[in-house]
């Protein structure tokens, strides 16, 4: 599961107010095992709903849940954007 | 059912993740009779509470919160290790109680998806049914109990509601249904299932809090997000640093109080001193703490039951990743300003256990108020009243610079530490903004109340027997004055005589390099109790009639009888005062870096590498200072 698809966009890139389907998550390693349990799998919508006043982290919406994550662990995910 | 009341107590083990109502859940079952503890080896809390649930007597465990069983570390790996019977002291749950919040049961069937395949009886428990109401959503619960073949009930445990039907499900697990087929292992897979299950039995999806969206477009704005986060540390450190006072000086009033009772009515004699001075001197200095930690933690959980401390570390995060920490620590070392005891507490409420124990290993580098009594007598005895910029005074800077030396020190041990003892175990940071949510009084008292309680018992005793260990060697063996020598003439010679004035004069050649003589040694020995007792035991080895005047003059006049040069040169008071900015003299925040690490490794860790950055700075100072302005 290390290739990422090029045609996602990193979530860490979409705008706040942003929308997108997730399309792939780096695993392999403990931080990858992490994401995918807290739900961050495949076909998951999210939402970017705020950034924080010094620009990172940043709150997703997915699962019912607001979720907080830096920038790093952010950019392992990627997504589709929705229009 | 007369023979059940024979039985062995039914373990019953709560499983969710942090901020599933768990911990609401756990305290509406146990009210106010939960033990709390450590597991054996790691930072993690251990609470358990012993419970009558439908006439059988039970004990509920509450497992530290947790998003996943494929666990990171051995502090997560608490969870999974006391579900299978693998902790030597804690017997495996005979059953497992889920709890999963109704507004995100979507991420929560995750987990209930691999506490399943363990293979325990287990039952599933909705909380916060009301909050799900509130927000349009709707499920069938009954339907929810077919698709997962176990028992679910839902709750509102804050209200009480579906307690007693709770209570009735819990008393017999043996009853309860297991599930058929077990659901996936596979992540990916885990995710589809639970979808296809929430799709059947959530027939609204709660839309997202209007109240919260709300509150968080002002809480987490740019401008206005950032002055609430200043005004609400600003609170914090105000109500350790100076709401406490009038608490702490009452309770100062009434043992000196108690004490001269005492004394008024006992024989004179060793016992009653060891009575009045030693045991309630060191009663005191543990209850001293209290109105620090019972205001902090009151904040503190009200703040976090609230939901704004998630906030808070959301807004900070930024500043303390920097240095490998989190948002959370921030409160931490904040408080610590203040007192490094309810600082090193309050790192509770930090989630990844490293960064846990990187604050509580450098807390002790912010300046405390305790070292201000040691700083203003130096300051005001050796640094010139002078106006340098403006309205900034001489002294003023001097003091800056001593706090601002402890901060970046910190900072700096806290990055060390993380690149190297400490390095990650690739835990990725993440948290979640719940929402917000009106606290209950029941939950935010016993959780206050918890935590004054672990410190009286865990830390205090120690905090009490070193107290009176260290009066006892101040006082001991026991030198008698001549009749007619002054009261302080007679308590210098005791002083001198005594185990820690022998202790001070033995230290003399080890303290001579940093310009200490054998008077500061005494000092430095005393203030092991409390930084601040160096002041009074300066005051008892120089014979002065008070604290601040004819201190400072002596000890601005004493000389070398041998050189005749000065004993406290600049050098040596610039020495003294990099000395306090690093040592760790103060066996209370030792004992509560025990309390809280459950082992002496870490307080030794913390004392010796404190004492050899203190050495050392001292060190260095003493020599550049003394080149700087040769005596």
């Amino acid at each position: 599961m290390d290739d990422l698809p090029h045609d996602g966009t990193p979530l860490a890139s979409l705008p706040v107010g942003g929308r997108g389907v997730i399309l792939a998550v780096r695993a392999g390693d403990a931080v990858g095992q992490r994401l995918l349990d807290l739900g961050l799998v495949p076909g998951t919508p999210v939402e970017v709903l705020r950034r924080a006043p010094l620009g990172d982290p940043s709150v997703y919406e997915l699962r019912g849940t607001q979720l907080c994550l830096r920038r790093s662990e952010a950019e392992r995910v990627r997504v589709r954007r929705a229009p | 059912m007369s023979e059940v009341a024979a039985d062995p107590a039914l373990r019953l083990g709560l499983v969710g993740s942090p901020n599933s109502g768990k911990t609401t859940l756990f305290n509406a079952l146990t009210g106010l009779r939960a033990k709390v503890g450590n597991y054996a080896g790691v930072t993690v809390e251990r609470r358990e509470g012993s419970v009558d649930l439908d006439g059988r007597r039970a004990v509920v465990i509450d497992l530290p919160g947790t998003y996943s069983l494929n666990v990171i570390g051995p502090d997560e790996a608490v969870v999974t290790r006391v579900l299978s019977g693998a902790v030597a002291d804690v017997p495996p749950p005979d059953a497992i109680v889920f709890v999963a919040d109704a507004c995100s049961l979507d991420r929560s069937l995750l987990l209930v998806a691999q506490v399943l395949r363990l293979g325990l009886p287990a039952c599933l428990v909705v909380t916060m049914m009301d909050e799900l109401t509130a927000r349009g959503g709707s499920l069938d619960v009954a339907h929810l109990e077919r698709c997962l073949g176990i028992p679910v009930l839902g709750v509102v445990g804050h209200r009480g509601v579906g307690l007693d039907p709770l209570r009735r499900l819990l008393g017999h697990p043996e009853g309860w249904s297991r599930p058929a087929i077990l659901p996936p292992d596979d992540a990916a897979e885990r995710a589809g299932w639970a979808a296809s299950v929430l799709e059947s039995v959530l027939h609204v999806r709660p839309g997202r809090s209007a109240t919260t969206d709300a509150i968080d477009r002002v809480v987490l704005h740019p401008v206005y997000g950032t002055l609430l986060f200043a005004v609400m540390m600003v609170l914090f450190f105000q109500l350790i640093f100076a709401w406490a006072q009038p608490a702490m000086d009452f309770l100062d009033d009434s043992m000196g109080a108690l004490a001269e009772g005492l004394a008024a009515i006992l024989p004179a004699g060793i016992v009653t001193e060891l009575l009045t001075e030693g045991v309630i001197g060191g009663v005191g200095s543990v209850l001293v703490f209290l109105p620090q930690i019972l205001l902090l933690f009151g904040l503190l959980y009200l703040l976090d039951d609230l939901g704004y401390m998630a906030r808070a570390a959301f807004v900070i995060d930024r500043v303390m990743g920097r240095i490998g920490l989190e948002g959370r620590c921030f409160v931490s070392l904040l408080s610590s300003y203040a007192c490094a005891v309810p600082g090193i507490m309050a790192t509770r409420t930090i989630p990844s256990p490293r960064n846990r124990l990187a604050t509580i290993l450098v807390a002790p580098l912010m300046t405390c108020s305790a070292r201000l009594p040691v700083y203003a007598l130096l300051i005001g005895a050796f640094v010139p009243e002078k106006r340098v910029f403006g309205p900034l005074g001489l002294q003023g800077l001097v003091l800056l610079a001593l706090y601002l030396l402890g901060a970046f020190t910190a900072l700096a041990v806290a990055a060390i530490l993380k690149k190297t003892l400490l390095r990650g175990e690739g835990l990725p940071f993440f948290m979640e903004l719940p929402p917000y949510r009106v606290p209950t009084f029941r939950l935010w008292i016993s959780q206050v109340w918890q935590s004054a309680r672990a410190f009286l018992r865990r830390a205090g005793t120690i905090i009490l027997l070193v107290s009176i260990l260290l009066w006892a060697s101040l006082h001991f063996p026991r030198i008698e004055a001549t009749p007619d020598a002054t009261p302080e003439a007679a308590a210098q010679l005791a002083l001198e005589g005594s185990l820690a004035g022998r202790v001070g004069h033995a230290l003399e050649p080890f303290i001579a390099p940093l310009g200490f003589d054998w008077k500061i040694g005494v000092g430095l020995v005393a203030s092991l109790a409390a930084r601040e007792v160096i002041v009074s035991t300066l005051a008892q080895v120089y014979a002065a009639t008070d604290e601040s005047l004819s201190l400072r003059e002596a000890i601005r006049a004493d000389r070398d009888p041998a050189t005749g040069r000065a004993i406290f040169t600049p050098a040596t008071v610039a020495s003294l005062l990099v000395f306090f900015v690093y040592a760790l003299q103060c066996t209370s925040t030792l004992a509560v870096m025990r309390r809280e690490t459950n082992s002496w490794r870490w307080p030794a860790f913390a004392f010796t590498y404190l004492l050899a950055l203190a050495y050392g700075a001292s060190f260095v100072t003493y020599r550049v200072v003394g080149w700087l302005a040769p005596v």
